[in-house]
């Protein structure tokens, strides 16, 4: 056990520090990263106090460990449009996509996992089919273009929500779902699969041969059981979410993280842009190693595994 | 009387069934929106009715034909700079075409062969190739994507790199998979008895073997590698204006979204999903025909 979480803890080390080179690497062989790190217009000597400031005339290693200690400072630089820390930035940012994640995960998870059921009860009856198409489209889709969607139909034509900003709950509506939808897919069909693998196993035949009525046998045995791996699932896509909703937070308008990263990209703020990247690295890096960790506490067959 | 006459009658229609059933099962829409989106791509030059980067700031935001205020000079409307929505579409298709396509290749040439290396060479060379593929699929790949595009700067080519970068990983570890059940089959054994080298069998005799699943792998990854080039695009690094991509086409008519614009966006929006919801409608059927191990994906 002890072994197996060192391991693992290694192995995200690891991703950690490829993570890191990788961010660093590409920034200097991509061209100067005077160039990023310095305002549009700036002189040239200014460009030359931008190189030893950052000690871009030193070798590459002393680089390397210049940029790495100050990153475990929680040190990444300052924006160049807000004048301020990017860390201060990126905390002042988190809740509000926080608050976007935990909704549509909530809506993900209440669309996901009724249908879910659904289609794993009546295999190959309607609801399968209408999930199947419901899945295939959310996979299919991109978020922004259903966002925009949305935007036209409930914004423009109807006027029932308002297409950006925050502030209220009806601002969470459409943003929620644009970005809540690919995941309910996802979570439908695991949903599914589960439910399907749960249904056919002993103890719920047992239930079944007790004389059970199938809406017991399913609400009471198979349910609880089929949901452990949708809501590890869950969790992660927790994380994942905050790092994907760059998009639908530049088409609603919503200021978070992701709009962070646009506003970023849009001002030529490099400190901001490389700074969101390395701490969504990191986010996910890391959750996913709880994760494991915690699943090889549950579970032994996993942490005896190699 | 009559429902033991349909008795007698019914085996023939359940023949009849599992035909159409068969039928029923090939992706036909599916084909045919690739083949016509692939075939618009070819031929946008001569299909185009205007100038897709070129156009009459007289004609700005004309509607489609049908509604009042478009004519038929511009079926499908005009953008903020009066260019052709129409004309832009075609040869948006070609940017969705090339970059989908190579992007896809690119990543599975190099997935690939670093799957069957490492699959079937196995020690060091496998313990390496593997970790890097596990920190590269634990790096949220949109995120990284978008990062590389802003450091290297909007241009097509380095789009297909930066998409190739990001998703060689999900090759090699299906391909590696693979190969290792495939080096203990009797024919690779022989190969080895017969004296061929290691990269004749891995040239000759895996090669052959695993390209089903390659290209099925090939056909899923391209609704990934699209969305993730129109979402580039639309984030603005992407393909660089004023070259006409689906991506950049949403992006820039979204601030018309709100006046009743419609048309400027709806128009690609519908392409992009016609040609990811085609792309995946095939991929999944490929999958389930070519490669049965492949259905657990």
């Amino acid at each position: 056990m002890k072994q197996y979480i060192g391991r693992r803890i290694g192995y995200s080390l690891l991703s950690l520090f490829l993570l890191s080179l990788t961010i660093f690497f590409f920034v200097r062989v991509t061209g100067d990263p005077a160039a990023l790190l310095v305002e549009p217009g700036a002189s040239e000597a200014d460009v030359a106090a931008i190189h030893h400031q950052f000690g871009l005339d030193r070798p590459l290693w002393v680089q390397y460990g210049i940029f790495m200690s100050s990153l475990f400072q929680g040190d990444l630089g300052q924006s160049f449009y807000y004048r301020t820390p990017v860390m201060e930035l990126y905390l002042s940012r988190l809740p509000n996509s926080l608050i976007l994640a935990v909704v549509a995960m909530g809506l993900s998870l209440l669309i996901g996992i009724p249908s879910g059921i659904l289609a794993a009860v009546r295999v190959g009856g309607f609801w399968d089919s209408a999930g199947k198409v419901f899945a295939l489209l959310g996979l299919s889709l991109p978020s922004f273009w259903v966002g925009l969607v949305l935007i036209l139909v409930f914004s423009v034509f109807l006027g029932w929500l308002p297409s950006s900003g925050a502030g209220t709950p009806l601002h969470l509506i459409m943003p929620a779902f644009a970005l809540g939808w690919y995941f309910a897919a996802a979570h439908m069909r695991l949903t599914r699969s589960s439910m399907l693998e749960v249904l056919g196993s002993e103890y719920v035949k047992l239930a079944r041969i007790k004389g059970l009525p199938q809406s017991l046998v399913i609400a009471k045995h198979a349910f609880k059981n089929a949901l452990i791996p949708v809501l590890t699932l869950a969790g992660i896509n927790l994380v994942i979410m905050v790092n994907v909703a760059v998009v639908v937070e530049t088409v609603f308008a919503w200021p978070g993280i992701g709009r962070l990263l646009y506003e970023g990209i849009a001002f030529r703020d490099f400190p901001v842009v490389q700074g969101v990247v390395v701490l969504g690295g990191a986010m996910i890096v890391i959750v996913n190693m709880v994760v494991d960790i915690l699943y090889a506490v549950i579970d032994p067959r996993i942490r005896l595994e190699r | 009387m009559s429902t033991r006459a349909d008795a007698i009658v019914a085996p023939p229609r359940i023949r009849w069934r599992s035909v159409s059933l068969r039928l029923d099962d090939f992706p036909v829409i599916p084909t045919l929106i690739l083949v016509v989106i692939g075939l618009v791509a070819i031929f946008a030059d001569v299909l185009a009715p205007h100038n897709p980067e070129v156009g009459s700031l007289a004609a700005r935001f004309r509607p489609p034909f049908w509604q009042t205020g478009g004519s038929t000079q511009y079926l499908l409307g005009t953008d903020q700079l009066g260019r052709d929505v129409l004309s832009r579409l075609i040869f948006g298709a070609r940017v969705s075409v090339v970059v989908g396509f190579t992007a896809v290749i690119f990543a599975g040439v190099v997935g690939t062969a670093l799957g069957i290396v490492s699959g079937y060479l196995g020690g060091w060379v496998d313990q390496v190739i593997m970790r890097l593929t596990d920190t590269w699929l634990a790096l949220p790949a949109l995120t990284f994507a978008i990062f590389l595009a802003a450091i290297v700067g909007p241009s097509m080519w380095n789009i297909v790199i930066i998409l190739g970068l990001t998703y060689w990983t999900r090759y090699a570890r299906v391909i590696r998979g693979e190969v290792l059940s495939l080096k203990e089959r009797e024919f690779v054994r022989l190969a080895i008895v017969a004296g061929c080298s290691k990269w004749t069998i891995m040239r000759r005799h895996i090669l052959p073997n695993i390209i089903n699943s390659a290209i099925v792998l090939g056909t899923l990854m391209l609704g990934v590698v699209i969305i993730t080039e129109a979402t580039l695009s639309f984030l603005g690094v992407g393909v660089p204006p004023p070259q006409p991509a689906w991506g950049l086409m949403l992006s820039d008519g979204k601030q018309g979204l709100m006046v009743g614009r419609w048309w400027l966006t709806m128009f690609p929006g519908c392409c992009i999903m016609l040609m990811v919801l085609s792309a995946n409608l095939l991929g999944d059927w490929l999958r389930v025909k070519l490669d049965p191990q492949l259905r657990q994906l």
